[in-house]
């Protein structure tokens, strides 16, 4: 009787467990104890602020996955999520739980140039509006010399693959210019351009326009020869040859070019934030490492990995959604 | 030639006299072609045999314009042939789709080109019927087998209602049992059409399944060496001893017998 009914629970409990397998509740008991080191752990050398808020937020943390742990039974989708982010989940709680510990708690990394987690959340909640601000000026200069260099790099690259007297006089250019280190350029820049915001955007432009226009070359060079002569037996003028057989085809290679483009564009944005530009990010970056208000840094990186991997999955989502003829592509 | 069934008024009449051609390999030339007159009747099927690397495929070009001839006359309908055009379209080995267009966009590639696609889609739904790949429209060229892409290259080139359909070894990379049921269906659809109808292949069998005449050519640079007329109506029998005795002084002829 009794064994009956235990194998009616049990088959009962499996659909459970199937969907999420034990991690969620390994997530949800790691949260607790970083929440509970956080809070009640005593500090130090010094009480920082904004101590129980951190653990607070690992509290929610921990509240979180176990709302979705119980949810998912019902949702294919929260499932699969879940069971997929559980293992992370864990690690992050454990990793967070390591920062406070050797930071806050017993202070075994020396303190100004090592913040405990609180001291970003600090840093996020009283220093916002200048944060924001940066992010935007950022997000302006890049996006101006991002969209300038590529829009150039894929005119430029189309040209010279499809014409060779364009070729003729942009491939010297190309050849001179493009592999120079754009922060090479800077000093010259700043004192050629009539503001170093516009210097900046050329230099972010020139970073990007380099491998946007190599590879729109090679793209459009490497287009199989066998697809024009189909066009043009099917009556293709030159330019249905260009826009609707060369770009097409050579558009994997552009998207190539545009992921390093928009990644050298990064760095040259740094630099120039840092070098002239009194905004952006890269002045946020400098500025905090001046007045050593290393909490700050560290709150400014973070944000900036977190634009950087954010632009970058966009563009994935821009490939993704243009290019999905492909086969076997890479996923982000 | 034999009796043609149908009026053959779609076909276009081809006129080709003391064609020459050669290539230029790095300074020295490469004759390929070699004083060929041809003429091809309008809605007539003719099959070109030929070794290996003879110039069956730059023959091809020519007709279709796709490449000048150095030397020599090339006519469609009494008009000297000076470039590509959708009256004459060709059917290359490999299909060729655009991997970036969906089947349906493939086979609207002509009437695209040629800005006629609005208000002619159902032309383009046609040729799929056609082809019977009408259920597979919204597919990518990817997902296609051999078979089906070919069927595909064979709509876009349909759906241009081309006078003269030119054939490079169509069905050269197909399985035999495609092939088999490709070739009854090429031959339906000529027969309905009725195209004039120009294909390499380097099957004699299949030559002689489905063309009104054979022209054998020679090794490079290609000469006519000899002409077979196929006097057989269709559908055709393989086992046909009238089809088996020609295959025979064919193989003779490009010296395999
Ligand atoms: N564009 C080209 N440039 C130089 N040589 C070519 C070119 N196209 C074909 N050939 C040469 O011409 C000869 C005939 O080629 P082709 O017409 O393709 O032969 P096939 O009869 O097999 O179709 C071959 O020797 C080939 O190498
Ligand atoms: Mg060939």
């Amino acid at each position: 009787m009794s064994s009956v009914k235990w194998a009616h629970s049990a088959a009962a409990a499996r659909p459970r467990l199937a969907a999420v397998g034990w991690r969620p509740a390994l997530a949800v008991l790691a949260w607790l104890g970083a929440a509970l080191l956080t809070r009640f752990y005593p500090d130090a050398t010094r009480h920082w602020p904004w101590t129980v808020g951190l653990a607070n937020i690992e509290l929610g943390m921990a509240l979180a996955i176990g709302v979705l742990a119980v949810l998912a039974p019902r949702s294919v989708r929260v499932a699969k999520g879940l069971r997929h982010l559980a293992a992370w989940l864990i690690v992050l709680a454990l990793l967070l739980a390591a920062w406070e510990l050797l930071t806050a708690k017993l202070g075994r990394l020396p303190m100004p140039f090592f913040a405990p987690p609180q001291a970003l959340i600090a840093v996020y909640f009283n220093d916002w509006a200048r944060l924001l601000d940066s992010l935007w000026h950022s997000a302006l200069l890049l996006g101006s010399g991002v969209l300038l260099g590529a829009v150039c790099g894929f005119i430029a690259g189309v040209s010279i693959g499809w014409s060779s007297a364009i070729g003729y006089w942009l491939h010297p250019v190309l050849r001179i210019l493009g592999p120079v280190p754009s922060t090479a350029l800077l000093p010259l820049c700043f004192f050629l351009f009539p503001s170093s915001w516009s210097a900046s955007v050329f230099l972010i432009a020139l970073a990007t326009w380099f491998p946007v226009t190599v590879l729109s070359w090679s793209g459009v060079a490497s287009v199989d020869k066998a697809y024009y002569d189909v066009a043009r037996t099917l009556g293709a003028k030159p330019g249905f040859l260009i826009f609707r057989v060369a770009i097409p085809a050579a558009m994997p290679h552009v998207f190539v070019g545009l992921f390093m483009g928009l990644g050298a564009s990064f760095s040259t944005l740094v630099v120039a934030e840092m070098m002239g530009v009194k905004a952006g990010i890269g002045w946020y970056l400098q500025w905090a490492q001046g007045w050593a208000a290393y909490a700050n840094m560290y709150a400014a990186l973070l944000l900036m990995a977190l634009a950087c991997s954010g632009l970058i999955s966009a563009l994935f989502k821009v490939r993704d959604r243009l290019l999905a003829w492909q086969k076997g592509a890479v996923k982000w | 030639m034999v009796a043609l069934e149908k009026p053959r008024s779609a076909g276009l009449a081809l006129h080709i006299e003391g064609l020459s051609h050669a290539f230029d390999i790095e300074g020295t030339p490469l004759p390929v072609l070699e004083n060929i007159s041809l003429n091809v009747a309008p809605g007539e099927f003719v099959a070109l045999l030929g070794p290996s690397g003879c110039g069956k495929s730059t023959l091809l070009r020519l007709v279709a314009g796709l490449e000048p001839a150095d030397q020599g006359t090339l006519q469609g309908d009494g008009q000297p042939i000076i470039g590509p055009d959708p009256s004459r379209v060709v059917v290359f080995q490999d299909p060729t789709l655009y991997p970036w267009r969906r089947v349906w966009d493939n086979v609207a590639l002509g009437l695209q080109a040629q800005g006629v696609l609005k208000g002619q889609r159902q032309r383009v739904d046609a040729a799929l019927a056609k082809v019977h790949l009408g259920d597979f429209a919204r597919a990518w060229p990817r997902q296609l087998s051999g078979g089906m892409a070919q069927r595909v290259a064979l709509a876009r080139a349909l759906v241009n209602e081309p006078r003269l359909l030119i054939l490079d070894e169509p069905l050269g990379k197909l399985d035999s049992l495609t092939r088999i049921a490709m070739q009854k269906e090429l031959i339906d659809l000529w027969q309905r059409q009725g195209y004039t109808a120009l294909m390499v292949t380097h099957d004699v069998e299949e030559a002689l399944l489905m063309a009104n005449r054979i022209i054998v050519f020679s090794d490079r640079p290609a000469r006519v060496k000899s002409q077979i007329l196929v006097e057989r109506g269709y559908p055709r029998r393989r086992d046909d001893p009238y089809l088996v005795e020609l295959r025979t002084s064919i193989l003779q002829s490009l010296g395999l017998g």
